[in-house]
């Protein structure tokens, strides 16, 4: 709580230390400094290097189309704990750019490309600012809010077209193609070629050649992806390879980008709630936390006892089963095909059997509501919930372990392979399981607490030496941890209560302002960056993706290993590609 | 126990009804192949993990001739579009189907497949798979429960044994002809319809009379 009254005098420091190009915020629900684009860079040198906010968490854009401006927001955290800082740098909406921090920060790398994709802000300074999510020639920048798709029909929903009235036709009957789709005037279609790799192949190239020095003619370009069954989903890795080792590495994102962003401007704040289901499918209940906590911080309200508990319990389950998951397919992506994967599927089936008995479905539960959750759970949930944590799960985690942490060819295809640093891992933004594993103790759930977690006693796991294996024991802890909050949960939990504040409605008033939450996720740091106008619908909802950034630092720990163990790290990042590409 | 590829009407001796069958090529055909459809190894989104799931222990597909996934497209008689499609990896769809050898099937397992589901206003989301490949069996469910998708796979297999060879296309004169693979320009286009597009793009005027008209005459 001390850092509740520092946190403002770091603003006070910033506006005295760089006068005129550091303003205080000033619009209601705000909060944060303006940075002129000229002092940027000494501004956020300054922070990092003196002021220890030594981890860049999200950098996202909001559009405040009709006033001509675009606003750069950046959340930048300390790796010790506490309280974050937040800025804005504006510019203008025509021609609009601001100096690049990838140097500074190399984990701005693929959010500054995705603010480039979707806003069209040039980052200066940036070594490779492609489009990230979208493929090189797409006509606009989707999020600018003058942009709209080929199905656009109104900026709130519901629409009119489905509700009230109730007269649904098919909006792609009004388009003149008849289809998703639009084009640019004069475009033309005949002999079109698309040229959507060269820039990519191009950008390989030169990062090799001109770190040798020299024109090499020996490398190997291979793609692995989008459709491989070792990359968790369509998610496509570029490689230059001299024999088997790998030189450089590029992810390529986008294959599942699905547009939430634009499609949760239209929505209202409630419709959002089952769309955050499907970002993270793994780990639906902790992505309704998130977005929940970040309304909540706007609405200003608080959920009730038992409602927090009900919370804590479903996404610490939620962990275990996501954790499960991607143990088993870890060793799936070593070639030890299915068989331990069946092992964790059995024990997250059993999880998912309580999700269907208390939210209805098995994967997307959208069980999360503003100011607390849907329903409550039954006593043979509660029941299924005991047997489950007190009894089975800690047998089976050890029977897991058992089986697995001592086998010889994990061992060997795991140690000392993509090998992070702490410092790198801070660097390149990394978050959950990979940063704990490079030996950086930082659990939110622990350094910036929310929610209940404050009252639990648990450990957070961190181990040292940044490899593959270490992220697998990570996990391994987590599920053992995540059991002792439970088991405090079920003693601690109240016996009854309501489970939602205030009255259960259909639309939500949020008053005008900015929050940005923060859980940790199964994956890292999962933020909702969320600004309200006042309208039924945010005005921004932007989703700081953990599985997206922890990709950052993919290509570090690739090159110089060789191609097979490519496969074997991205296993251990463990991506979940609806997320990544949202 | 009944002998399930017996074609009935025909009559066997009592004796030696346990070791011969008489039965149509049609169906003894259909019978080994609605058995062994085996689906190709390819998720797109959160339909991949019910999809999964269908695979694992508990609901276990193989108890229907199914187990044997196939990452190569060329093994793999169904593909099962496990997700939402996206215009940026609708080419790589498409030219899998292409590679597939025939007869070949598509499940569209799911709302975003089948018709875009929630995503379907989205900018880059390709409204149900069947705009660019025919579709035999849609599943309902977002994501299809493991038992949704079973039963999709059976109404697959149902569909299977009632296929002919004299009529059924697999097996005319006429190749199988391969779809064009869609192009990534400005937006994705269907080669198929470059005439279209480019009579629509090289229009004096967009037709503001369609549009006002639509949006219930808001203008």
């Amino acid at each position: 709580m001390t850092d509740l009254s520092r946190t403002p005098t770091i603003y006070e420091d910033l506006i005295t230390r760089f006068p005129e190009k550091v303003t205080p915020e000033t619009r209601s629900g705000y909060s944060g400094v303006i940075v002129d684009p000229s002092a940027l860079l000494d501004v956020v040198s300054f922070l990092r290097d003196q002021a220890g906010f030594d981890y860049l968490s999200s950098i996202t854009a909001v559009d405040d189309f009709p006033e001509n401006q675009f606003e750069v927001i950046f959340h930048l955290f300390k790796t010790t704990g506490g309280r974050g800082i937040e800025f804005k740098v504006f510019t203008g909406r025509e021609s609009p750019s601001i100096p690049s921090v990838v140097a500074l920060y190399p984990g701005a790398d693929f959010q500054e490309r995705e603010v480039f994709d979707m806003f069209g802000i040039t980052f200066d300074g940036h070594y490779d600012l492609r489009r990230l999510l979208l493929w090189e020639g797409f006509a606009g920048h989707p999020l600018r809010k003058d942009w709209k798709e080929p199905l656009y029909e109104e900026d709130i929903k519901p629409f009119k077209s489905r509700w009230p009235e109730g007269q649904g036709y098919r909006k792609e009957l009004t388009n003149p193609y008849g289809d998703n789709v639009n084009y640019p005037r004069e475009f033309d279609p005949e002999g079109f070629e698309s040229d959507n790799d060269e820039r990519l192949y191009q950008s390989l190239v030169s990062e090799v050649h001109e770190a040798a020095g020299k024109m090499q003619t020996d490398h190997l370009i291979v793609n692995l992806g989008p459709q491989h069954p070792s990359t968790h989903g369509v998610f496509r890795m570029v490689a230059m390879l001299e024999g088997e080792t790998v030189l450089a590495l590029k992810p390529v994102l986008g294959y599942m980008h699905r547009n939430h962003e634009k499609i949760g401007e239209r929505n209202t704040y409630l419709q959002n709630m089952p769309y955050t289901d499907r970002l993270d499918y793994l780990a639906s209940m902790s992505n309704n936390f998130s977005y929940a906590l970040a309304i909540e911080k706007l609405m200003g309200i608080q959920p009730p006892e038992r409602a927090e508990y009900l919370r804590v319990m479903m996404a610490e389950l939620t962990r275990i089963a996501s954790h499960t998951m991607s143990i088993g397919f870890l060793l799936n992506d070593l070639g030890a095909f299915f068989t331990p994967a069946l092992y964790a599927l059995e024990e997250r089936e059993l999880i998912l059997d309580v999700f269907e008995s208390v939210a209805g479905s098995r994967m997307m539960c959208n069980y999360f509501r503003f100011g607390g959750v849907v329903r409550d759970i039954t006593e043979n949930d509660f029941a299924m919930i005991k047997e489950l944590v007190l009894n089975r799960l800690p047998r089976k985690i050890d029977e897991l372990d058992r089986y697995l942490t001592d086998n010889e060819i994990v061992r060997t295809r795991c140690e000392n392979v993509g090998v992070l640093t702490a410092e790198e891992a801070i660097a390149y933004s990394a978050a959950g399981p990979i940063l704990r594993a490079s030996g950086v103790p930082y659990d939110i759930r622990r350094a910036d607490p929310y929610s209940i977690y404050d009252r639990f006693d648990f450990d957070v796991c961190y181990r040292m030496h940044g490899d593959v294996f270490d992220r697998y024991l990570v996990r391994l802890d987590e599920i053992r941890q995540s059991l002792k909050i439970l088991k405090q949960v079920i003693q601690q939990i109240p016996s009854e209560g309501p489970i939602v504040t205030g009255k259960v409605q259909y639309t939500t008033k949020v008053p005008p302002g900015e929050a940005y939450s923060r859980v940790e996720g199964q994956r890292g740091e999962l933020g909702f960056y969320v600004v309200s106008d006042g309208k039924p619908n945010p005005k921004r909802y932007h989703v700081r993706a953990p599985s997206m950034i922890n990709l950052t630092s993919l290509a570090k720990m690739c090159v110089g290993g060789k191609v097979a163990d490519a496969v074997t790290i991205l296993g251990a990042v463990d991506i979940v590609l609806g997320e990544v590409d949202r | 126990m009944e002998n399930e590829i017996n074609k009935p009407g025909i009559e066997i001796p009592a004796d030696i009804r346990r070791q011969v069958t008489i039965t149509t090529l049609d169906r003894i055909y259909n019978w080994g192949r609605s058995n062994s459809l085996w689906p190709m190894m390819f998720g797109l989104a959160c339909c991949a993990i019910e999809m999964i799931c269908t695979a694992a222990s508990r609901y276990d597909f193989s108890r229907f001739g199914m187990e044997v996934m196939r990452p190569s497209p060329r093994q793999a008689d169904v593909m099962i579009v496990a997700g939402t499609v996206t215009k940026k990896m609708l080419p790589q769809i498409v030219r899998l189907y292409n590679q597939m050898s025939v007869p070949k099937y598509v499940v569209a397992m799911g709302s975003c497949a089948s018709g875009g589901g929630p995503f379907k206003e989205g900018y880059s989301v390709v409204p149900g798979i069947d705009t660019y490949i025919p579709v035999d069996v849609y599943i309902t469910g977002c994501p299809p429960t493991p038992q949704a998708l079973i039963n999709g796979l059976i109404t697959l297999q149902k569909k299977v044994e009632k296929e002919q060879i004299s009529e059924s296309r697999w097996y005319g004169k006429q190749p199988i002809q391969d779809v064009p693979i869609p192009v990534l320009g400005p937006d994705i286009f269907d080669p198929r319809k470059v005439e279209v597009i480019r009579e629509e793009t090289h229009k004096p005027e967009i037709p503001e009379t369609i549009l006002a008209s639509d949006e219930g005459g808001a203008a």
